[in-house]
């Protein structure tokens, strides 16, 4: 029960962040975009592009104060490299192409009841069930 | 202004991360594995973040710009096409075979997990390859 709240607690304010960021700046907040073109030399040399870089600024501060001051350590990632590396690409890949991961289309994008988004969000939820039954058979 | 605004929203964000255990790659698989064993809170957050963002950008929209900004930049692309669909599953194995999505990932980054910088490090490479090689020839 306490888990549920937190979860809907969390998740409201997962909400709340994107639709702050829309009414204020009038942008979507989906992290695989914000992170990949962050980063663009290209967009860098305008400073109405560097919102980006604060909004990641801004998200590594709760776990930096939660780890670094709090005491307290985040939950532990699979140790295995292999398996890793090979996640980071294809969700890397992934997002390029179908343009948005789970903030941008599956928050922000259903938000707006886009269809591409819902869509998106429908056919990624589905590849990752299939994934995680087929690892579950094979290990 | 806008930056600082940004960087709110951003700390907002990765609070409602951690909070929701969104950061945690046991509980999304838990979430994400269909069997007995299935841990349902994860629905609430989804749940609860368009409980909120639903309705607030329905009234958003109206207005005929943001606070701070002359127009709201928001893809209006409608098209269905296989670029969509198949990139969207591609990053759902991803997702599945290690539990964490591009926003975990950001937040994780502190952990400093030797794995956690290498996932990040190979999204930012998928990603580049993607969009060097691949965007203008599908």
């Amino acid at each position: 029960m306490y888990e549920w709240l937190l979860a809907l607690l969390g998740g409201v304010l997962i909400g709340s962040s994107v639709s702050l960021l829309l009414v204020m700046n009038g942008k979507v907040l989906g992290v695989s975009g914000i992170v990949f073109n962050g980063f663009k030399f290209k967009l860098l040399k305008e400073a109405s592009n560097h919102w980006r870089l604060y909004l990641l600024l801004g998200m590594l501060i709760p776990p930096a104060i939660y780890q670094w001051i709090v005491g307290r350590s985040l939950p532990e990632v699979s140790s295995n490299l292999w398996l890793a590396g090979l996640a980071g690409l294809l969700v890397g890949i992934g997002t390029r192409l179908g343009r948005g991961c789970t903030s941008g289309h599956g928050i922000a994008g259903i938000g707006r009841l886009s269809k591409r988004s819902i869509l998106a969000t429908i056919t990624f939820m589905s590849s990752a069930v299939v994934t995680v039954f087929v690892m579950g058979a094979l290990t | 202004m806008k930056n600082l605004l940004a960087c709110v929203a951003g700390a907002l964000f990765s609070c409602g991360l951690m909070l929701s255990g969104m950061v945690d790659p046991q509980k999304v698989l838990g979430f994400l594995t269909l069997t007995a064993n299935w841990d349902p809170s994860l629905a609430f957050v989804m749940g609860g973040a368009l409980a909120a963002s639903i309705p607030a950008t329905h009234f958003i929209l109206k207005r005929s710009a943001p606070v701070l900004a002359s127009d709201f930049d928001v893809p209006n692309k409608q098209t269905i096409d296989s670029r969509l669909i198949g990139g969207a599953a591609i990053f759902g194995v991803g997702w599945g075979l290690f539990g964490v999505c591009p926003g975990p990932a950001v937040v994780q980054l502190t952990s400093l997990q030797p794995a956690i910088l290498l996932f990040f490090s190979m999204m930012l490479v998928g990603a580049m390859m993607t969009q060097k090689f691949a965007m203008n020839r599908l």
